[in-house]
């Protein structure tokens, strides 16, 4: 199967009118006819249904949490990008743009993006109306901050809790629809495969969290909205629930997964101090607008951080990349960090941290500016790691953050499989190798509110009539599978703990395939995981039955599928032989140290496919072609 | 640090629930509450007994899922945190720490710590929204709002809707829930056209599921977010200004 992304034709300022102008209609009096099921209610998932229910479509949203508000998007802190231009600042839809493609180092497809760029402006009118009280100035207007990898100020906030804002407005419209009708929620309902008729996407199957209860439901249509899926490190900023299995599952039933090894490693965490540690926390790149990131100069310094003179601090960013400083990319910011910390001039407990220092900031502002600006975030540290960063820099460190690879979609954002969609993080389709800081909530809502309600629309309207129902014959299939896989889970009662297995599978990520990879490593990691794996489904240990709530049976289900995503994403990482972005090959670096990418031989998307279980996955490529955008090496200096 | 848990467990909402005691020994202070619990359950699956549930999610204080009442306070002694932010270190060595679920009649049991929060997004369904459909909207900057009612919006949009205010109400009441939502919304422009139908609909299904408020003041004293109990008499004067005003026929809309 060629892969066709469907780009519309026409100047890349002009596809997505011309798309809209083509894209086939249903009738309103019909669109009640359709049946439409959403996977997810981030701010991808809440948006596209309530969208869609507006429509006047009829919507089924699955969430595995009690209420769709939880959903993992309620935690992004620092922003939204727009390309407002408010501040006049020189900004533009081509601007953001062009940033976007560079940030993501040159691996996303350039008519997403550029999309991505014009729905930008339509988000925030949106959010405004829906009453997301983003941070204004004293006349009134909105007011914006800078985020990393960018020299303009174009980030809308909402003090630290941006993604809880925007996502309140994507599910207060969600509960407005399903008020109405349109809706039909199903929460504590976890999606445990897709079923396909035909080859098309018509339902999916589902677990009860609280009965254990199987059921199937059918639709015309299927959108996974089911987040990212860092979670496979164990460690990571993701809320503990995130997991791949929607999007596993629908790989395994023949969706493509386009480049598993671009994950983006977030260089501002608070730093794991103990073994009892279940996840980290992030503090909001925004912080990097005031604060200064610097370690001692020499090793093995001990002194508090407020003891050691400014001459003997480096401040590495600052004197790395002057033009760009303490505002670099995520995956740049990231090895410098680990690069000092290797050298043994980080800080704290394991020498495994940098500051994160706002005593300039306090001097230059006052502590009121600081704290209105940041206050819950220094609040959240404070309560973390019971120090003061008023008084004492911030101590941070890189985690797995988020999840550029995912499901392989076209311009439309569907899947390679006929009817199953695919929005927010789940796709793979706008960052490239490396996502910029305020983005995902953009983009998130861009598939949700804007792109989805029309391209689904267009599928749809060939489907009037083939309704299948969730009694045919593929739905028992499928359903038998997945009643089999929970028995055997249910039915190990092996020695170890679930989470015992999902921390050494982390552990081996994060070491192999995290912040430095080596092909030599990859290969390790494979067989490693391999190994892992079989002792799991021989010695994991899963207490209670499959009807009744169970939490470690939930958690055994996404660890198994963590096993098999891990093991793709080394296979992808170990193909893919040059750095890019957040894939950086120890083997491909330019002489001081810098991501080296090979344009002549891996300027494509990765798209894997199932070959079952026994098979090796295979690779199919689609090329990126940039006619807009001058391929360049990416430079921030 | 050593410390004696006494755990409310409860297979089912309908079957009976018990305390349980365990030890809890070799506590890091730097834990969370909830890492604290995921220690027990590592050690109840070896010696292969059920582990607590408990729901929890993102573990930064903002998602509302987790909760439980520690030593009869809901999210535990620290103040202004949720239970995924209340760390080992407020508590002592030796300590016998009571952990229960949510204490509410509008909140049955699903399972040990698991609660049915249902009730409150009903009452976001009866109007905690701004009737807007998508591509509607007018410019962003066409509607100027001054930055201290934006500011004071937002400090009631803080509401992360884990259930705390009721829990920990005599009466079960969830006021600073509801007038947390129509706070947000009734203080921003774009909340007008519907401030005044929008606290009926709120505040009459408020009442159907949860008790009354005497302004015990409980419900401020433990909100993760330190919400103000200066929303709910916001909320009841704009409640008795909109039953003064002729509301309009039901059937119009």
């Amino acid at each position: 199967m060629t892969l066709d992304s469907k780009i519309p034709p026409g100047p890349i300022d002009q596809k997505w009118e011309h798309a809209k102008a083509h894209y086939k209609l249903v009738n309103p009096a019909n669109k009640r006819k359709y049946d439409v099921i959403v996977v997810g209610a981030g701010l991808a998932g809440a948006a596209a249904a309530a969208t869609m229910a507006e429509l006047g479509y009829n919507v089924q949203c699955f969430v595995y949490h009690d209420s769709p508000r939880r959903a993992h998007s309620i935690a992004a802190q620092g922003g939204i990008n727009a390309a407002k231009n408010y501040q006049n600042d020189g900004d533009s839809v081509y601007r953001l743009f062009y940033d976007t493609v560079k940030g993501g180092d040159y691996r996303s497809r350039e008519e997403n993006v550029y999309r991505l760029a014009q729905l930008s402006v339509n988000i925030i009118d949106q959010a405004v109306a829906q009453g997301v009280p983003f941070a204004r100035e004293y006349g009134g207007t909105l007011e914006n901050r800078s985020f990393g990898g960018v020299q303009v100020s174009r980030t809308f906030y909402a003090r630290g809790q941006t993604g809880q804002q925007l996502l309140l407005g994507a599910f207060q419209a969600l509960e407005r629809q399903i008020a109405l009708g349109r809706v039909k929620m199903f929460p504590r309902h976890e999606m445990l495969d897709v079923v396909l008729v035909d080859g098309q996407a018509k339902g999916i199957i589902t677990r009860n969290l609280v009965t254990g209860t199987i059921g199937s439901y059918a639709a015309d249509a299927v959108v996974l909205a089911t987040g990212g899926y860092a979670n496979v490190f164990y460690l990571s900023t993701n809320a503990k629930a995130s997991n791949t299995t929607a999007i596993w599952r629908a790989y395994r039933r023949g969706a493509y997964f386009a480049n598993p090894c671009y994950t983006q490693i977030h260089p501002t965490c608070i730093p794991q101090s103990g073994d009892f540690q279940s996840k980290l926390t992030l503090m909001s790149e925004s912080l990097r607008n005031d604060g200064r990131i610097w370690v001692p100069k020499k090793g093995g310094d001990t002194r508090r951080a407020d003891q050691i003179p400014e001459n003997e601090r480096d401040y590495y960013l600052e004197r790395k990349y002057p033009s760009y400083g303490n505002l670099a990319p995520r995956d740049i910011a990231s090895r410098g960090a680990k690069e000092v910390c290797d050298e043994g001039r980080g800080v704290g407990p394991g020498g495994r941290g940098v500051y994160l220092d706002f005593a300039d900031a306090i001097k230059r502002l006052g502590r009121p500016v600081i704290e209105e600006r940041y206050g819950n975030l220094f609040e959240m540290y404070a309560d973390i790691t019971a120090e003061d960063p008023y008084s004492l820099p911030m101590r941070i460190y890189p985690a797995p953050h988020y999840t550029m690879g995912g499901l392989w979609v076209d311009y439309n954002l569907m899947s390679t499989i006929p009817g199953l969609y695919v929005g927010g993080e789940a796709n793979f389709s706008d960052h490239g190798a490396n996502r910029l800081g305020a983005s995902a909530l953009m983009q998130g809502l861009a598939d949700g509110y804007f792109v989805l309600p029309v391209t689904v629309g267009d599928y749809l309207a060939g489907q009037l009539g083939k309704k299948v129902a969730a009694t045919a014959p593929e739905f028992k299939q499928t359903q038998a599978d997945v009643e089999q896989r929970i028995n055997k889970l249910v039915s190990a009662k092996g020695s170890r703990s679930v989470d015992s297995f999902h921390k050494e599978l982390g552990n081996i990520m994060w070491e192999r395939c995290g912040m430095a990879r080596t092909a030599e490593g990859l290969k390790t990691a494979i067989a490693d995981i391999r190994t892992l794996r079989e002792q799991y489904w021989r010695d994991v240990r899963v207490l209670g039955t499959n009807e009744e709530p169970n939490q470690a049976l939930e958690r055994a289900g996404r660890v198994a599928d963590f096993f098999d995503l891990g093991e793709l994403m080394c296979i992808d990482a170990l193909h893919r032989e040059e750095s890019a972005g957040g894939h950086f090959r120890v083997e491909y670096q330019t002489a001081d140290g810098e991501a080296k990418r090979d344009d002549d031989n891996f300027l494509y998307v990765g798209a894997w496919q199932f070959k079952g279980e026994e098979g090796a996955p295979e690779l199919h490529k689609e090329p990126l072609v940039y006619e807009e955008v001058k391929l360049a090496t990416r430079s921030y200096k | 640090m050593d410390l004696t848990l006494e755990v409310w467990r409860q297979p089912s909402r309908t079957a009976e629930g018990k305390f349980v005691t365990y030890e809890a020994k070799d506590i890091s202070p730097d834990a969370s509450f909830l890492e604290m619990l995921d220690v027990v359950n590592e050690r109840l699956t070896e010696k292969n007994e059920p582990p607590i549930h408990f729901e929890h999610d993102c573990r930064e204080g903002i998602c509302g899922s987790c909760g439980m009442m520690i030593n009869g306070v809901a999210h535990g002694p620290a103040g202004g945190t949720a239970t995924c932010q209340l760390h080992m270190r407020h508590f002592s060595h030796g300590d016998n720490i009571r952990v229960e679920p949510w204490r509410a009649r509008a909140f049955p049991i699903i399972k040990d710590l698991i609660v049915d929060r249902s009730p409150l997004d009903m009452i976001i369904q009866a109007g905690g929204y701004i009737s807007v459909n998508t591509g509607s909207a007018i410019e962003a900057n066409t509607l100027l709002i001054p930055k201290a009612v934006q500011d004071r919006s937002m400090d009631a949009a803080a509401c992360i809707q884990c259930g705390a205010c009721v829990a920990q109400c005599p009466n079960g009441a969830a006021q600073l829930f509801t007038s947390a939502k129509v706070s947000h919304l009734g203080l921003l422009p774009q909340g007008q056209p519907e401030r005044y139908e929008r606290v009926i609909r709120m505040v009459e299904i408020m009442e159907e599921h949860f008790g009354s408020c005497t302004m015990y003041g409980e419900c401020e004293a433990v909100c993760p977010k330190e919400i103000s109990t200066d929303f709910i008499a916001r909320m009841n004067r704009d409640y008795l200004s909109a039953k003064f005003r002729t509301r309009r026929n039901e059937t119009e809309r």
